[in-house]
């Protein structure tokens, strides 16, 4: 099945089965590899993308789903001559340590900064709850966003 | 070329310093490379398992349906060197050859070129097993009855004492024994294991995957292939999170890779899903402890006797050395004049149990610190009081006879862990409000200590190698097999080679982990890559900054920019400078494996954590409300980064004490998901607090020890203490599910 939408910006268009996973396309078909899988069962948020400034488990959303849909992933997000707020904050604070589960991060970070620009740390703790990191406690994770919050005030 | 050659460090120096993570914008572009991620061009191979515990392989059938002539199989028979792991044991086969020890033990490999057709083809294999009896439980495996391994299922005992054990019990005013408990707990790294490999006859072995210790991954591989050392070639690619679970099972997967690719003449990539990643990978060692203890009403402990026993899975793998750790961790930071500690590692018929952070110590120190809290109780003493009285200080000896000379205060420490978190007016308080109030509160902590590096004579043996080579366009680059899992090497390594350098750290660079360039610098585990490997880089740093000066292309001071030329113009005249050095034991150091007595560690970290909890005695559970980790780790190298390490083992240690529990049918975890085993997010945690000593030790780079693992160790007991001040209930098994403490209370 052809399927057409925008990733990051731009158009693009994919041949694959309908129920095929956005992660898999976003990886094999479009080898935009920043998005990481972690369960594969919805549980560990390391595939979180933006789908229509909507945050998604990128492993259950099949392909059908994103006709016409607006994508963003970590690739969208910044490079490393010049890293978005969000990921300069991660950089200076500490916030990745292996950086597997770091896309998903930044993506629920992103998310939660566009829907509340200053959230406490409790609204912080509920923003990022989808998202499991096994290096870091989070502590430097809650040290980033609320630094990324005050950057992009 | 030791410290006596380093100049005082400079308000420059990246020493102490929070640059940022030197790989850092590669991660958080999404552009770092895991294994994964390469683009490959070859075949996919998936592992079929056993089913059962323990049984003879009767047949195997292929089903129908199934093009079984696009695959490739391999079996234990096409296996070209020795089917057996190399680690410390030779008992564990790359296939299971006739026999299963335990479920999802390996047995078959395919490979096609279609990843999604795999799973179908793995589930048409049939394998017939004619049953034999297996062994589940700890104990019975001690008891012998049913013989699985060996003459009598114990991979490895020690007996580990000082003073005279026996001569004290009838001194003793109180004797208070107990047994304690501890469960199993998976690494859950979020990137899970995976390997891509070429191997034919003319070329030789090359493996790229994600892994802590790439020469454990060499070591293996020779004799599956009766090669030579230079026909094997093991890359590390960026890795997404070990702990200990990619030290020794990754072995395995890249001889399974390195088979498939081996008969089919093509790449194999295997990346394992996350069930078959949870269920069929090492975990933590489950343990039971049994402790004895004499001690005087005014509460000098007058002797320990400590049976440790962990349980290590149906193959030895390296169960031995996690026992070392845990036995030598047992009588803890205390002064105990008579100790004997008899320690076994038993076999079971589940997956073997292996590395993870703590290495056997957070299961020895869980049950002394929850057993000293039961003393206290008893005495009728403060759980502090009855540490103070124990602590050992500067000049004393420790359970395997070491004096130790850190001048490292535990009381101090205490002390300060206690003021800060306000514990004597909370304990006051919350004993207070208990009574009235549903959510019941307490405060507990924990006294422990770790040591960083390789146990004994194991540094001397490891012999580990660092070299630092200038490159022609005048950078260095630190050349180094220990791999960067997230801990922070890359950064740590780069500071300590600038700093020695007199450079800022964006001057050096870090080689990837590649056996075909880099030395041998041991695996990437036990405290001991900061510790151990940095000081290697920096003795490399000196050689190469003495050389260019001796050598007359650098003055005795310079600047970064002299440097660099000194750097081009010296490889432009000469070719290549690199320097190699090896480590060499520090002065002092005595270590006997036949009695294990002596020096079991070049230095110790020291710490005091403090939990505070709430139970909801309508659902009995447990929620940590705070938590304090004050530790003496000798110099902190990068205080972002250590604090990241202590967070991070702390959150695990929160797991491993209230969350994490694996559920065992028949040897196989059957909630092997992350819905069914639950890690804690971050709403679950609290506030960690983390406050450093340094104390710098004499032997590590710029005074810093290991603190890696440390983390580990303090939480469950902790937090268990504090369950016991807020309920009332001595908890002595972990995990402590809301059932758990349902049940014990009601």
């Amino acid at each position: 099945m052809k399927v057409e939408f925008k990733l990051n910006g731009k158009e693009v268009s994919v041949d694959a089965p309908p129920m095929k996973r956005l992660l898999d396309v976003l990886r094999d078909e479009l080898t935009n590899t920043g998005t990481k899988e972690g369960c594969g069962e919805g549980e560990c948020g390391a595939c979180s993308v933006m789908m229509n400034q909507e945050l998604v488990n990128s492993c259950l959303v099949p392909v059908a789903q994103c006709a016409g849909a607006d994508i963003l992933t970590v690739e969208g997000l910044g490079t490393q001559e010049d890293l978005h707020p969000i990921q300069q904050a991660f950089l200076e604070c500490g916030g990745a340590q292996c950086g597997i589960c770091t896309p998903g991060m930044l993506m629920a970070s992103l998310e939660l900064l566009n829907k509340n620009p200053n959230p406490n740390e409790t609204q912080i703790r509920e923003g990022l709850a989808g998202n499991l990191c096994r290096c870091t406690g989070y502590m430097k994770i809650f040290d980033s966003v609320k630094k990324a919050s005050e950057v992009l005030k | 070329m030791d410290r006596m050659t380093l100049p005082p460090e400079k308000p420059t120096s990246p020493i102490g310093k929070a640059i940022p993570r030197k790989e850092g914008p590669r991660k958080l572009t999404g552009q770092a490379k895991y294994i994964d991620d390469l683009d490959f061009e070859g075949l996919y191979g998936i592992t079929v398992r056993s089913t059962v515990a323990r049984g003879k392989i009767k047949d195997i059938q292929f089903g129908q349906g199934i093009p079984w002539d696009e695959f490739t199989i391999v079996t234990a028979k096409d296996i070209p060197g020795k089917n057996y792991v190399a680690l410390i044991l030779q008992d564990q086969p790359f296939l299971a050859d006739g026999v299963v020890n335990h479920p999802e033990e390996p047995i078959l490999l395919l490979a096609h070129p279609n990843k999604y057709v795999l799973e179908r083809a793995r589930q048409a294999v049939t394998i017939e097993y004619e049953k034999l009896t297996p062994v589940f439980d700890l104990e019975e495996s001690l008891k012998g009855a049913t013989k699985i391994w060996g003459d009598d299922n114990i991979f490895k005992s020690y007996l580990l004492e000082k003073g005279n054990i026996e001569s004290i019990w009838s001194q003793a005013e109180l004797i208070i024994e107990d047994e304690y408990h501890t469960g199993a707990q998976e690494q859950l790294y979020i990137e899970s294991n995976g390997m891509v490999a070429v191997a034919n006859a003319k070329d030789g072995v090359t493996i790229w995957g994600s892994m802590q210790c790439p020469y454990y991954v060499h070591k293996a591989l020779l004799p599956l292939f009766g090669m030579s050392e230079d026909k094997i070639r093991i890359i590390q690619t960026e890795t997404g999170g070990g702990f200990g679970g990619k030290e020794e099972y990754p072995s395995i997967i890249a001889g399974h890779a390195a088979l498939l690719a081996w008969k089919s003449g093509k790449a194999v990539k295997i990346v394992y899903d996350r069930a078959e990643d949870m269920v069929a990978t090492t975990k933590r060692h489950p343990s039971r402890t049994r402790h004895k203890t004499a001690v005087m009403k005014d509460g000098r402990i007058l002797g320990m006797e400590i049976q440790f026993i962990i349980d290590g899975g149906a193959y030895a793998t390296l169960s031995s050395v996690v026992l070392s750790r845990g036995t030598i961790h047992a009588a803890g930071p205390y002064h105990i004049p008579n100790v004997r500690i008899d320690a076994k590692a038993v076999a079971t018929n589940s997956p073997p149990h292996g590395a993870f952070r703590g290495f056997g110590a957070p299961q020895s120190i869980f049950a002394l610190e929850r057993h000293l809290d039961q003393i206290a109780l008893k005495l009728n003493m403060t759980p502090e009081d009855l540490r103070k009285k124990n602590f050992i200080k500067d000049g004393q000896k420790t359970a395997t006879g070491q004096t130790i000379h850190e001048g490292v205060s535990m009381e101090a420490l205490l002390d300060r862990a206690l003021k800060h978190t306000d514990y004597h007016a909370k304990r006051k308080q919350f004993t207070l409000d208990n009574s009235q109030k549903k959510i019941k509160k307490g405060i507990g902590f924990a006294s422990f200590m770790h040591g960083s590096g390789f146990t004994g004579s194991g540094e001397k043996y490891l012999a580990s190698k660092v070299g630092i080579q200038v490159t022609g366009n005048g950078r260095v680059e630190v050349l180094a097999a220990s791999t960067e899992i997230g801990q922070g090497t890359n950064t740590v390594f780069s500071q300590i080679a600038a700093d020695a350098l007199n450079v800022s750290s964006d001057f050096v660079e870090i080689f990837q982990p590649d056996t075909k360039h880099v030395p041998n610098s041991g695996p990437t585990v036990a405290s001991r890559t900061t510790m151990v490997v940095g000081k290697l880089v920096q003795s490399a740093a000196i050689g190469v900054r003495q050389t260019l000066q001796t050598k007359g292309y650098l003055k005795e001071s310079y600047s970064e920019e002299e440097l660099r030329q000194a750097c081009i113009k010296y490889v432009k005249d000469n070719g290549d400078l690199k320097i190699i050095v090896e480590y060499q034991q520090p002065p002092g150091i005595d270590w006997n494996d036949d009695t294990y007595q002596g020096d079991a560690y070049g230095s110790y970290a020291w710490a005091i954590y403090v939990a505070e909890v709430s139970v909801d005695t309508t659902t009995w559970e447990t929620k940590v409300d705070h938590f304090l980790a004050l530790q003496e780790v000798g110099r902190v190298i990068h205080p972002v980064l250590a604090a990241g390490q202590i967070e991070g083992g702390v959150a695990q240690g929160i797991g491993y004490a209230i969350y994490e529990k694996v559920r065992w049918h028949e040897g196989r975890m059957i909630n092997g998901t992350m819905t069914n085993y639950i890690m804690p997010t971050s709403s679950d945690l609290p506030t960690i607090e983390v406050l450093f000593e340094e104390v710098p030790y004499e032997h590590g780079p710029r005074g810093a020890k290991g603190l890696g693992e440390l983390p580990m160790d303090g939480p469950a007991p902790a937090i268990l203490n504090a369950v016991a001040m807020a309920t009332g209930q001595q908890i002595k098994s972990i995990p402590l599910l809301p059932e758990d403490l349902m049940r014990a209370s009601l």
